[in-house]
């Protein structure tokens, strides 16, 4: 199998070892991810906070890049996966606007946009039952007994017209199949997909300490050891900003707990990481060396 | 707010309705939104109160708000409303109005954060978070907040010196102009 494969800006920066991670998992599993040549940004928060027109042709862009290369869209970054996806259901309203930006944007990339592109977010391919046969059997190491909490955050599932892949996006369950996959324990909790304030954390970083204080608190409260995030941004922030008073909880990408379980090689990725998650693993026995 | 008396327009149903593609006539005021907004401990006037204002016109109360500026985007209200609007897209286009409008934005900061990001895109197109984040701190004036926590990401190799560019920078720019009256 193969897939073409959109990092995005955060992959490539602060979330370096979500895309080490994601194409180390799928390289273990056979799938091969070829990198999108030229993508651009998607525009983000920002885009479509500031500039409409932006918030659809930046994700065009990619989207008429991903279909000349002709295979299913892989996109490990929430806010990407998110802007991709309400382009396309932008463009296939089919409003005059929409109509227009394809013209134009067939004008400069040479080939318009013809809506046959699968966008699919990394944890949607990895519950693909196509994805969960070449994980069954190859898991090396049991995470058993790991208490963690799945935290989907907004992005992946809202508005649920446009971006779920969750039979209930209320109460997303995916990533919780995924670790229970893993060995792991998936603890219910109260905060799976309440917001960790997103790209708020520079321009009001208390207001962003704040709401990831509640989301850490009610982790704990469920009993977990650490938190797992399929969101660049969430992760930096729930990383980055626990409020001073508890012991920080270590925050995972999910692919990062699946690669733990294939045998891969984590140290790299884990390094990474601001709140130091070596001990945890260490006293479960994942990581022999570092 | 109580004792003013407000007369009713219907001015910013349409431009607003039209710009944020939301059916803001199909709001009956249920509260549904501002229940499950995650900011609202932060905001003037609550996600409800949005959709209500622009139904009532009261335009200088909507742009000058710190509302339209601090909503997250997170989206729990529009997957909550049962008439399906998204206040995140009014809100949007409530900012996009104010800055066409010259209105000062009530949060600053978040202005100028959006502005630095879209200019870094816009000259790479890729975000560089460096770069960014040195173009936001010159505009606010908030030289040491975040540093340490800068240098942390720094040593871990998480933030990169160098942008990233395009190899096709001519195509980019040509779509990135097509814009017609955008702000960015």
């Amino acid at each position: 199998m193969k897939l073409s494969y959109y990092p995005g800006c955060s992959l490539h920066s602060t979330a370096a070892e979500f895309s080490a991670s994601t194409e180390a998992v799928f390289k273990a599993l056979g799938v091969e991810l070829q990198e999108l040549g030229d993508w651009c940004c998607c525009g983000a928060t920002s885009g479509h906070s500031l500039n409409s027109y932006l918030s659809h042709a930046l994700p065009l862009h990619n989207l008429i890049l991903a279909e000349a290369a002709g295979n299913d869209l892989l996109v490990p970054c929430a806010a990407c996966y998110n802007s991709l996806k309400a382009a396309q259901t932008f463009m296939a309203g089919g409003s005059q606007e929409a109509r227009e930006l394809n013209r134009q944007a067939g004008q400069i990339l040479g080939r318009e946009y013809r809506g046959e592109v699968r966008v699919r977010h990394v944890v949607d391919m990895l519950a693909d039952p196509r994805i969960q046969t070449l994980l069954d059997g190859k898991a090396k190491k049991s995470l058993a007994g790991l208490p963690l909490v799945a935290y989907y955050g907004c992005l992946l599932t809202r508005p649920p017209k446009v971006a779920s892949f969750e039979a209930n996006p209320e109460q997303p369950r995916l990533m919780d199949r995924l670790l229970a996959l893993c060995g792991a324990t998936p603890v219910g909790w109260t905060h799976k997909n309440e917001c960790c304030g997103a790209s708020l954390a520079i321009p009001q970083p208390q207001l962003v300490e704040q709401l990831v204080g509640k989301i850490t608190a009610a982790a704990r409260y469920a009993g977990a050891a650490a938190i797992v995030t399929a969101c660049p941004l969430c992760q930096t922030n729930l990383d980055s900003r626990q409020p001073a008073g508890a012991e920080p909880l270590p925050v995972f990408f999910i692919t990062e707990i699946i690669g733990l379980a294939l045998g891969l090689d984590a140290a790299p990725w884990l390094k990474k990481h601001l709140v130091d998650p070596l001990p945890l693993l260490r006293q479960q026995g994942l990581l022999v060396a570092s | 707010m109580a004792e003013q008396q407000i007369v009713p327009s219907h001015q910013l149903v349409a431009p607003v309705g039209r710009q944020s593609g939301q059916p803001v006539s199909r709001c009956y005021q249920c509260h549904k939104c501002t229940a499950g907004c995650p900011v609202t401990m932060a905001m003037d006037l609550m996600p409800h109160q949005v959709v209500r204002f622009v139904q009532l016109g009261l335009e200088e109360e909507l742009l000058k708000s710190k509302t339209i500026w601090q909503c997250a985007a997170c989206r729990t209200c529009v997957s909550r409303c049962p008439n399906g609007i998204d206040i995140a897209a009014i809100n949007d286009a409530l900012k996009q109005r104010a800055l066409a409008k010259g209105v000062q934005p009530a949060l600053p900061e978040v202005a100028a954060f959006h502005q630095a990001f879209l200019a870094s895109v816009k000259s790479k197109g890729r975000v560089h978070e460096l770069g960014m984040m040195f173009a936001f701190k010159m505009k606010t004036g908030t030289y040491f907040q975040d540093v340490p926590l800068g240098l942390k990401m720094f040593r871990r190799g998480k933030l990169r010196l160098l942008p990233e560019g395009l190899k096709n920078k001519a195509r980019f720019r040509a779509l990135w102009q097509g814009e017609k009256g955008g702000q960015a």
